[in-house]
């Protein structure tokens, strides 16, 4: 039982980088249906930039992290202004396209030797780990950071996007661009704060992610980025809460697979979920099911 | 009627033509091949043509460097002198490049009618050029590419090629024997690459002759190339009180999979195989873990010594695994021309094969039926930030 509790907190660990990742699909497919494929890799960017921010300039983990977070929100808004806003109301094929290509630029100028450079890097962390015996659960000191940190960050985008005035804002625009528009809001102002929002939750879960797994290089975001994804489709794309929902079951999933079933078949089955979901609840767990809005 | 007939004639005559074509074709072909084994006429002096190959420039270019260093060293050591005949080399690049690789190969075989091929570095680009020697009869010996293919494909041994590394699965297995004799392991876990053929052989090996030597591999678990989270089968393991934990994978997998595992509470030593071998390995989670490898700088062996102070005067280094195989593997042809007394590839393939407790840099060599050496592996074990030579281990 003991066992089992273990393998669980590891599925938690892992969901929760997940979530934040999956966060910044959701909230930027929400508000302009772009399935934005250079999240994944913003994502890396972060966990470069609060790598070099404990490592090489010297700061604290908590202001390493706000550092980047700042500059990731910054190099988002910057992609949606040159990327993806031309686009917005050219066919979403196009936006797509773009938003590979972004992908793929970042991917390779990161890989650049006067940039990040395309080794791997071995992230020394930044604060001792230590192992706690919890009536015979072992819990590390990376897994409770992990958690508490996603907690505080969920708890505050909660806050942002149902109890201030630009979640409303973001909520409006999410469901009209135009009547948002004749509403006095400023929808090209709120996409970017979106596109901010997500891409410093990112680059949190990017710098968590290089604490909890120390090996970083250019191409890290794919694969976690791809999964995060599913984890948001899986969870009903464009719902924040789904995102969280469906990270946390992609976890268990791949841990529990992994640990109790069998090791070469954790993405099998990760993924065999995920189509089954989708055929029963096409729009996702916590979808909404029933006609489009026109 | 007579159309057809027309038409008939007009075929038979084509037919003909392309026959005369074809056969026209295939004695081209064969006039080279004749010709090749037949010493120069030269009176004056006798000359064995030797051609080297390698990565000089590319992904892989230190590689190349280093393999030629080894090979201009073990002429230069020789004194530009076999026997009677006076070496002649000519060097080529192949950027480690399939293409590049058949290119540089046919010139040093129809232009240079070189005798014999030392190269190439990777068994990407020596595949294709093995083809092409093992055609034209010219001898080749590849220092480190480890593919069985090399020397043996589609179920015919290519004679006329050889290699001075062992291959992959070998490590496996002196993996294996070193857990059971020295480290005195009783049980083994083992993680590999299920999408890698290096990682997944020396897996597979290793459990085979582990369990063959009495040991148990309690947990045999597979994992993909961009995984990055091991926390699920390494609490399992942590659980099973293992004594020695197999990873067969490259610098990068293994340190982060070291570290979590670590983390997760497993002791037991740590043990893979050549893909530890680079400056980049976390030598600090990895501390206290073993490998196998062609071969160490530090081991103790008189042929070591002279070669790590011969090679360190002229290049002003130590000279890696790369460097020391393209040496053996320069002096086992130097070494088969010698015995054979003669430039002609067929006999120096005879004499190669023939080979018997050769004193190489890497181990005293013998070659198998398929070109492959049997000679022992060096055990390196990470120790305070540095890789230490522990012993050999013989086959």
């Amino acid at each position: 039982m003991i066992h089992f509790l273990e393998q669980v907190l590891n599925g938690l660990q892992l969901g929760f980088v997940y979530a934040l990742i999956a966060l910044g699909y959701t909230m930027v497919y929400g508000i302009i249906k772009l399935i934005n494929f250079a999240h994944g890799d913003v994502f890396m960017v972060g966990a470069f930039l609060g790598y070099f921010g404990f490592t090489f300039w010297g700061l604290s983990l908590p202001s390493a992290v706000l550092l980047s977070m700042t500059l990731c929100a910054i190099l988002g808004i910057t992609i949606e202004r040159i990327a993806y806003r031309p686009l917005r109301y050219a066919p979403r094929i196009a936006a797509l396209i773009s938003a590979l290509g972004v992908s793929l630029f970042l991917e390779y100028f990161s890989s650049l030797k006067f940039v990040f450079g395309p080794n791997f890097r071995v992230v020394s962390r930044p604060i001792t780990e230590s192992r706690w015996d919890l009536f015979g659960l072992e819990i590390t000191n990376i897994q409770v950071l992990i958690m508490v940190v996603v907690i505080l960050l969920l708890v505050g985008l909660q806050f942002l996007v149902y109890r201030t005035k630009i979640g409303t804002a973001m909520r409006t625009v999410s469901f009209d661009h135009d009547a948002a528009r004749l509403m006095g809001i400023n929808v090209d102002n709120v996409i970017s704060f979106t596109f901010g929002i997500g891409s410093a939750l990112a680059a949190a879960g990017g710098v968590l992610f290089a604490i909890a797994y120390p090996q970083i290089h250019p191409f890290m975001g794919i694969m976690p980025g791809l999964k995060a994804f599913t984890a948001a489709v899986l969870g009903g794309i464009g719902i924040i809460p789904g995102a969280v929902l469906g990270s946390l079951i992609m976890g268990q999933v791949e841990i529990l697979t992994a640990a109790f079933i069998s090791s070469q078949l954790r993405d099998a089955i990760a993924f065999a979920i995920l189509i089954l979901v989708l055929l029963i609840r096409p729009s996702g767990i916590l979808g909404k099911t029933g006609p489009e809005k026109v | 009627m007579r159309q057809g007939s027309k038409v008939l004639l007009v075929m038979l005559v084509a037919l003909l033509a392309l026959s005369l074509v074809v056969t026209g074709c295939g004695q081209k072909k064969e006039e080279p091949k004749a010709q090749t084994p037949a010493p120069a006429p030269a009176p004056a002096e006798k000359v064995i043509k030797i051609g080297f190959v390698g990565p000089l420039t590319g992904d892989v270019k230190t590689f190349g460097e280093s393999t030629r260093n080894g090979f201009l060293l073990a002429i230069e050591q020789a004194g530009g002198k076999v026997g009677e005949y006076k070496i002649v080399h000519s060097i080529a690049d192949d950027r480690n490049d399939v293409a590049e690789a058949v290119n540089v190969a046919t010139k040093l075989v129809s232009q240079d009618k070189v005798q014999a091929i030392v190269g190439s570095v990777t068994s990407k680009a020596t595949i294709p050029i093995s083809e092409i020697a093992q055609a034209n009869k010219v001898v080749q010996i590849s220092s480190t590419a480890t593919n069985p293919k090399v020397t043996f494909d589609a179920g015919k041994r290519k004679d006329f090629i050889f290699r001075a590394c062992f291959i992959d699965p070998f490590q496996g297995y002196v993996g294996a024997k070193f857990a059971i004799e020295e480290l005195k392991a009783k049980t083994a876990a083992v993680l590999y690459d299920q999408g890698n053929d290096y990682t997944k052989g020396l897996a597979e090996v290793f459990k085979t002759n582990f369990e063959k030597m009495g040991g148990k591999v309690v947990a045999y678990e597979a994992y993909q190339q961009q995984d990055v989270d091991f926390s699920a089968v390494l609490t399992n393991i942590a659980k099973m009180n293992i004594d020695v934990l197999y990873l067969p994978d490259y610098y990068q997998k293994v340190s982060l999979i070291g570290k979590q595992a670590r983390e997760k509470g497993i002791k037991a030593p740590f043990l893979g195989g050549d893909g530890w071998d680079s400056s980049e390995l976390d030598f600090k989670t990895m501390e206290g873990g073993y490998f196998t490898n062609h071969y160490s700088p530090d081991d103790p062996r008189p042929e070591v010594k002279a070669w790590v102070e011969t090679y360190k005067a002229k290049y002003g280094s130590v000279p890696d695994a790369l460097a020391t195989l393209c040496y053996d593997a320069t002096k086992l042809l130097l070494n088969a021309i010698e015995k054979a007394g003669t430039n002609d590839p067929t006999k120096i393939k005879e004499a190669m094969q023939a080979t018997k407790d050769f004193k190489a840099v890497s181990g005293s060599l013998s070659f198998d039926e398929f070109g492959n050496p049997i000679k022992a592996a060096a055990i390196l074990q990470i120790k305070d930030g540095k890789q230490v030579f522990i012993t050999t281990v013989n086959p």
